[in-house]
């Protein structure tokens, strides 16, 4: 008995001393190993009397598992030790640069379509869209633009080489054609906007040969001037995100509406800077009228029965408007410097819920 | 259409001044483009006396001058040759801006001379070019006036834009009628009174084509004297930027804008038989007032006498049968002419006059008699003489017939309540005759108003008078409940496309629908896409394919020092000109490197299969079943021939095609590779089925452990991966849950012409854990049908 305290004793300080996972496993194996010291106490039981036995048994197998317990433990601080030391090593220069995920622009003109949609959703106007390559019926006639007009003249329009039937198409002039191809295929009551590429042979700061257009038409039995005013005083103010924008309407012309009015809105301009709905200065912005008559009746609509409005307004002007740009040419120059500057995050999603814009 | 505030005063009786003269022009629709009030701008320059002139001490061409000013005396430095002693000059204090300079006057030594002011040139006060010397005025000035009313100056110009349905607004009687209208004082034109003919004119008249000219009148004044108008005429012309000629050709431009009124005068000795208004044959020559030579081609108005053209109708005169200072007898012309022939015949020609302008909007056809009549008299006042009488040929047009019109349509339409009272009151000041009948009226447009030809624009000329910005801004009625959807499919689709494509990294463009005419036909343009009047020869056919569009963009950044483009547009192509043949299509362009170089790993450059990734991105975001496509190999010539595919659905419809561009394209725009490009025709991915409910199946998940094997193949070189790993996800779908390719390997070891194809295959078990021999006879299954497929074999 006292032989084993003994052992005991002295393997527990082994164990203690053991400054290696290797070292502590030498000491397993001398105690407990199959050749181990407490291993062949343990075998020596059988040569034992009973009574030895009932004695010694408990003892011997209470004292393997104290050595086992002892050994666990050691192993778990030399393990916490050895990990410590290794994870002072373990050091990496936070300061490296990653290459970034780099996502690209998009476009201003979609971002504004985007907010434009988002805006005639809840005012309950659908886009409508047509084709480019137009015909002098869609463009001009059914606009009650008359054959001598001098839009239809070679110095505005872009007109395609005559085709094998001698049929002139044309690139539309506006977006109008979209107003007459909807009410063709569509009956009253009519609410749509029609954005889209327009064409004019024309080029400088602000005129490119190509231009984007946004027209609203509203087709119905009884809208009025008085709502036409308002729609377009809703969709100013939600676009140009101000409370309620000033508006002056100015009597104008148009061939496709009578009453027609040209439309102001108000600003300041500071520092050659433009800032829209604050301010005591006019800026022009948009076309409208009510639908001309001979426009509806071209679409086979009776004018003693149907009524509306139709408007129209530069994409692009809207978009230099709100985003601050002062030249319309590097819109259509693909300068991945000006898109990385005027573009938006492709996750910025105009909503009415998130807002138009940040 | 400019005039003067005085000029309108002539018309318009008012208190108002010219602010709200201005402001009420643009409110009724016609817009004030500018105002200048020459009198505000020269208000510090006012009359002073030179009382000495003397040589400056130190500078031989300067002159030191004592200028008595209405603030007493200066001393000012002056270098003007002219500056004398005891002449009146205009003085400009310290202070002043000199709109010529654009500077503002300081006290200055001038060459140890102290100046302050200054003695003003014609240029200085930007009134001509002159600056020989300074601007010597009347001995009779009074020190201290404005210069601006000593010159006759302080007579405001307003310029207004007339917009093409209103001629009668290019008329200063026309404007001061629509002010009047809009409550702003009284019309004071004077009623035209006739002037009797002396004896009967000699010369005939005739119109032999009343479609060109319905209306031809004149008549002879014997015995004018020919000289300069008096000052106030020539002053109103200049005001308005018209150079005073003669007292004849000056009463003609002085009534073409007073009243509206073109005319024209011929001095009579050079003229020889009938005046007549007809169509010209082709090759007719006429040398016409502004001294070019013109060839008509047939079918213009020409008026003619017998020896020959004397002038385009409603256009412009002759200048052969001008009037001169030496002209004694005037034969004055008042007629009327087509709008649409007077404006083809300008624009064939290329002449602008103030007649065109006016013709081919529509003078009024009631008013050609009276025009002559007063012409008639303005030539009698300043030229003297004696008039014939009236010669006449043709009739003038049958009057505007009369609109039914309710007047409650100010309301339905217009959206202002009105009553009908003030909507009468308001037509007839505009000269409408107005004559009720049982619950409308029959209103009846005066005769100077083209424009007018129903009920709707009866109210807009309601609207227009009553204020525009008086009609009550109302809500449209909106849809009950929450807005709904409003974009279309293919709507939805390009808009999420786009923004798939973005965040892939490339940057959103907006290019022209037109492009370089050669470089289209390389593209498989058809010929009918030429434009038959491009603005330059870059923009000359309709584009078939973005590629090149952004391929020239991408030369461009590259030019401005970008290594890497990464473009993409989604817009439409043209394959022909009717509406079908335009398609939307998502076009995406990379250059250079896909990966920059880094410190963990090198740099890549774009390869063909990056432009297979966009695809499937652009794709996946239209809604395209992306599992069910396939892949063949090759696509347009624009792409190299063996880097290049397409995404088919089906053998026929093409999704997509892709690739890397043809080394032989960017050689001939002189662009580097690599380059590697996507066309998704958006239009071609099958709309999705309507669903009736939004409920997706129940999803069935077990999580009994899923199991991967790998495989190795050996194949031929020409066996399409994507062949083998379709027949091998075929082998056991309900198993198989994915086929994933880990390493293409050729060269050593798997011999000439043959590649090795490692794959691993996830299994997932569908009711208990696979047994041992269930996974070999899939495994069994799946090296067989890839045998069966593609030949290959196992590598043990």
């Amino acid at each position: 008995m006292e032989d084993s305290k003994t052992l005991e004793a002295e393997l527990l300080a082994e164990i203690a001393a053991a400054d290696s996972l290797d070292a502590l496993e030498a000491v397993r194996v001398k105690a407990l190993g199959k050749k181990g010291l407490v291993t062949a106490r343990l075998r020596s039981l059988g040569a034992m009397t009973p009574d030895e036995r009932r004695v010694m048994g408990p003892a011997l197998n209470a004292m393997k598992s104290r050595l086992a317990a002892a050994i666990a433990e050691r192993r778990a601080a030399l393990e916490n030790a050895e990990l410590d030391a290794r994870l002072v090593e373990e050091r990496l220069d936070m300061t490296l640069p990653v290459a970034p995920r780099e996502m690209g622009h998009i476009h201003p003109l979609t971002q504004v379509l985007d907010e434009l949609s988002e805006i005639f959703a809840d005012l309950d106007f659908a886009v409508a869209e047509g084709p480019h390559i137009e015909d002098d019926f869609h463009n001009f006639t059914a606009l009650n633009i008359p054959a001598h007009h001098p839009a239809r003249q070679m110095h505005d329009t872009f007109y395609l080489v005559p085709d094998e039937t001698g049929e002139r198409k044309l690139l539309r002039t506006h977006t109008s054609p979209v107003q007459i191809r909807t009410m063709l295929r569509q009956e009253p009551p009519i609410r749509i906007i029609a954005p889209g590429r327009t064409f004019r042979s024309d080029s400088d700061a602000t005129h490119t040969p190509m231009f984007h257009q946004v027209e609203g038409l509203v087709v119905d039995r009884e809208t009025h001037m008085g709502h036409l005013k308002g729609c377009l005083e809703a969709w100013l103010s939600a676009f140009f995100e101000v409370d309620r924008i000033r508006m002056r309407f100015r009597p104008s012309y148009f061939p496709f509406t009578e009453p027609s009015a040209e439309v102001d809105i108000n600003c300041s301009r500071q520092d050659g800077r433009l800032v829209v709905g604050e301010g005591e200065d006019w800026l022009e912005v948009l076309g409208c009228g009510m639908v001309h008559p001979n426009v509806l009746r071209a679409c086979n609509l009776d004018p003693e029965v149907y009524q509306g409005f139709a408007f129209g307004a530069g994409l692009d002007r809207l978009a230099m408007l709100k985003y601050g740009m002062t030249d319309l040419r590097p819109f259509f120059e693909a300068d991945q410097r000006w898109l990385a500057h005027y573009g938006f995050d492709p996750l910025e999603v105009p909503t009415i819920a998130g807002g138009l814009s940040r | 259409m400019k005039f003067t505030l005085s000029w309108l005063r002539d018309h318009l009786e008012t208190d108002a001044g010219l602010d709200t003269i201005v402001a009420t022009l643009t409110r009724i629709g016609l817009e004030v483009e500018a105002v200048v009030d020459v009198a505000r701008l020269l208000a510090p320059f006012t009359v002073a006396e030179v009382i000495e002139a003397l040589p400056h001490p130190d500078a031989d061409r300067l002159k030191l001058c004592r200028v008595r000013t209405a603030d007493g005396e200066v001393q000012v430095v002056c270098g003007a040759p002219n500056a004398r002693t005891g002449m009146k000059a205009v003085f400009a204090p310290v202070g002043a801006h000199i709109p010529g300079t654009g500077i503002t006057l300081k006290a200055a030594r001038i060459r140890g001379v102290e100046s302050r002011g200054m003695l003003c040139s014609e240029r200085e006060m930007m009134l001509s070019d002159d600056h020989e010397g300074i601007i010597e005025l009347d001995p009779e000035a009074p020190i201290g006036a404005p210069f601006a009313e000593v010159a006759g100056l302080d007579d405001p110009v307003i310029d207004i834009a007339v917009t093409p349905n209103r001629p009668d607004a290019l008329g200063v009687a026309g404007i001061a009628r629509d002010l009047a209208a809009a409550g702003l004082g009284s019309v004071t034109t004077p009623p035209v009174t006739p002037v009797a003919g002396a004896f009967d004119c000699p010369i005939a008249v005739a119109t032999e084509d009343e479609s060109a000219c319905p209306l031809f009148a004149g008549r002879l004044v014997r015995g004018v004297r020919n000289g300069p108008s008096p000052a106030w005429l020539r002053r109103r012309l200049e005001a308005i930027g018209l150079r005073p000629i003669s007292a004849l050709v000056d009463i003609t431009n002085y009534l073409t804008h007073d009243r509206a009124r073109p005319l024209h005068v011929y001095d009579a000795a050079k003229l020889k038989g009938t005046v007549r208004a007809r169509l010209a044959a082709p090759g007719e020559r006429l040398r016409a007032l502004d001294g070019r030579d013109y060839e008509t081609r047939g079918g213009e108005c020409l008026i003619a006498d017998d020896a020959g053209p004397l002038g385009f109708g409603g256009v412009i005169g002759g200048e052969a049968s001008g009037t001169s200072a030496a002209t004694v007898d005037v034969f004055i012309e008042s007629a009327l002419f087509d709008p649409v022939r007077t404006a083809e015949t300008g624009r064939r020609h290329g002449i602008d006059s103030d007649a065109r302008y006016r013709f081919e909007r529509g003078v009024d056809p009631a008013f050609v008699i009276p025009g002559l009549e007063l012409a008639t008299q303005m030539v009698l006042d300043l030229c003297g003489g004696t008039a014939s009488r009236l010669v006449v040929a043709g009739k003038e047009p049958a009057p505007p017939s009369a609109i039914t019109f309710d007047p409650t349509r100010v309301k339905t339409l217009g959206g202002v309540d009105l009553s009908t009272a003030r909507v009468r009151a308001i037509l007839e000041s505009l000269g409408f005759v107005w004559a009720e009948a049982d619950g409308s009226a029959e209103v009846t447009p005066p005769s100077w108003r083209p424009d007018i030809a129903g009920a709707a624009d009866l109210v807009e000329e309601v609207l227009r008078i009553h204020g525009y910005d008086s009609i009550p801004a109302v809500d449209l009625p909106r849809h009950q409940g929450v807005a709904r959807a409003t974009l279309t499919e293919g709507q939805r689709r390009a808009r999420a496309v786009k923004r798939r494509l973005a965040v892939e990294g490339l940057d959103e463009a907006v290019t022209y629908s037109f492009m370089d005419a050669r470089l289209a036909r390389r593209f498989g343009a058809p010929e009918t896409l030429a434009i038959a009047n491009p603005i330059s020869s870059e923009l000359g056919m309709m584009r078939p394919s973005i590629v090149p569009n952004l391929l020239l963009a991408g030369g461009r950044n590259r030019d401005r020092g970008a290594e890497n483009v990464a473009l993409f547009e989604v817009g439409p192509v043209y394959h022909g000109s009717a509406p079908e043949d335009q398609l939307e299509v998502a076009t995406a362009l990379r250059m250079g490197a896909r990966q920059r170089r880094g410190w963990r790993a090198p740099e890549r450059a774009v390869d063909a299969h990056d432009a297979k990734a966009d695809a499937l991105a652009a794709l996946a975001a239209a809604g395209a079943p992306v599992d069910k496509l396939q892949v063949v190999a090759g696509a347009p010539d624009w792409y190299h021939p063996g880097r290049s595919a397409t995404f088919r659905l089906g053998p026929k419809t093409v999704l997509a095609q892709f690739g890397e561009l043809h080394p032989r394209l960017l050689a001939d725009l002189d662009l580097r590779g690599p380059a590697v490009a996507t066309e998704v025709f958006l239009d071609r991915v099958p709309l999705p089925r309507r669903r009736a409910s939004r409920a997706r199946p129940a999803l069935r998940l077990t999580n009994l452990p899923a199991v991967s094997r790998d495989f190795a193949f050996l194949v031929d070189r020409d066996v399409q991966v994507g062949e083998l790993l379709r027949a091998i996800a075929a082998a056991d779908r309900a198993h198989i849950t994915e086929v994933e390719l880990f390493d293409v390997y050729e060269g050593e070891g798997v011999g000439k012409g043959r590649k090795s194809v490692a794959i691993t295959v996830r299994l997932s078990p569908v009711e208990r854990t696979f047994t041992d021999s269930e996974i070999e006879a899939i495994a069994a299954r799946i090296v067989a049908a890839a045998a069966r497929a593609c030949g290959a074999e196992l590598r043990r």
